[in-house]
């Protein structure tokens, strides 16, 4: 089963990436960018075929190791 | 007094801090991280470097290795346990201290002399120093940048737990003086106990006159108090 996982800066936290990377495209010409924030994307697959269990696994590696919480969100898709 | 100081692959001061610890007579063991037992010790260093290249997150990796749970299990029993650094990024990424480094606000990484002002003298770490007193000692960070919530920064605050803030030469804490964007200029916090101390300079360089000064040797000298 395969997963998709995006992690993110939480809303209140400064992204200084993802600021120099809208300034340049707004140099390049950009001129309706409104925001951009950078984050992390992982492809994940697990040998399970319970979607409920593969889940919270996925899950579970978030929130131990792939995520900080305190400043970082993770949002979490199947895949295949 | 016994110290131990933890090695991960991609840990560079390690060697710094033993030979800072040794002057003083520390009788110190250096512990790789696959180690599953820490020698019996008063203090635990957790060094600078770029354990694990920083993968993921600075300290990330290190906070999950087989000896950190042991450093966790010492330090809830109050050991004392000092991280500098990239070790100060794995005592917070292992949850022994709280909130967060995030990269420097001006997106580069600072190597240089800083000057950080103490901001209370009672504690394990820092009673041979004057509160308010100017150190001289350096940085080498790329994700130094500490950020807290509103209530953690309260507390922090509140009890004494921030014993260092980045200051100029005369000593002025404001946002010029400031590196990295670190909230309130904050460049080292304790845990409530105060056993267990994270700052991002690096004591251990400045622990010899011949190659720099002894700014940083009183922070050795508190802790065999």
């Amino acid at each position: 089963m395969k997963f998709a996982v995006t992690v993110t800066l939480k809303k209140d936290v400064l992204d200084p990436q993802g600021k120099v990377v809208g300034q340049t495209l707004k140099n390049m010409g950009i001129q309706n960018l409104k925001q951009i924030r950078q984050g992390k994307f992982f492809e994940i697959e697990i040998d399970e075929k319970d979607t409920v269990k593969a889940e919270s696994q996925v899950k579970e590696m978030c929130e131990k190791l792939l995520a900080n919480n305190i400043i970082e969100n993770f949002k979490i898709s199947k895949t295949e | 007094m016994k110290s131990s100081v933890i090695v991960f692959p991609g840990s560079n001061c390690d060697r710094d801090v033993a030979v800072a610890l040794e002057k003083l007579q520390f009788k110190n063991s250096m512990v790789w991280h696959k180690e599953t037992e820490l020698p019996k010790s008063d203090l635990i260093v957790v060094p600078g470097g770029f354990s694990y290249g920083d993968y993921l997150r600075s300290g990330a990796i290190a906070a999950k290795s087989n000896i950190l749970s042991e450093v966790i299990n010492v330090g809830k029993k109050g050991v004392l346990i000092l991280g500098i650094c990239n070790g100060f990024q794995i005592l917070i990424e292992c949850g022994l201290l709280k909130g967060a480094l995030l990269r420097n606000a001006g997106l580069k990484f600072v190597s240089k002399d800083i000057f950080v002002k103490v901001q209370s003298n009672k504690n394990q770490f820092f009673n041979k120093y004057k509160t308010s007193g100017v150190l001289k000692l350096n940085i080498a960070h790329n994700e130094g940048n500490y950020f807290t919530d509103k209530k953690h920064l309260e507390e922090l605050e509140n009890n004494d737990l921030v014993p260092l803030k980045y200051c100029d030469k005369e000593g002025n804490i404001d946002l010029k003086a400031n590196p990295n964007g670190s909230i309130n200029n904050i460049a080292g916090i304790f845990n409530e106990n105060k056993n267990i101390l994270g700052m991002m300079p690096h004591p251990e360089r400045m622990a010899d006159k011949i190659i720099s000064s002894e700014d940083g040797l009183g922070l050795f000298l508190s802790l065999m108090n």
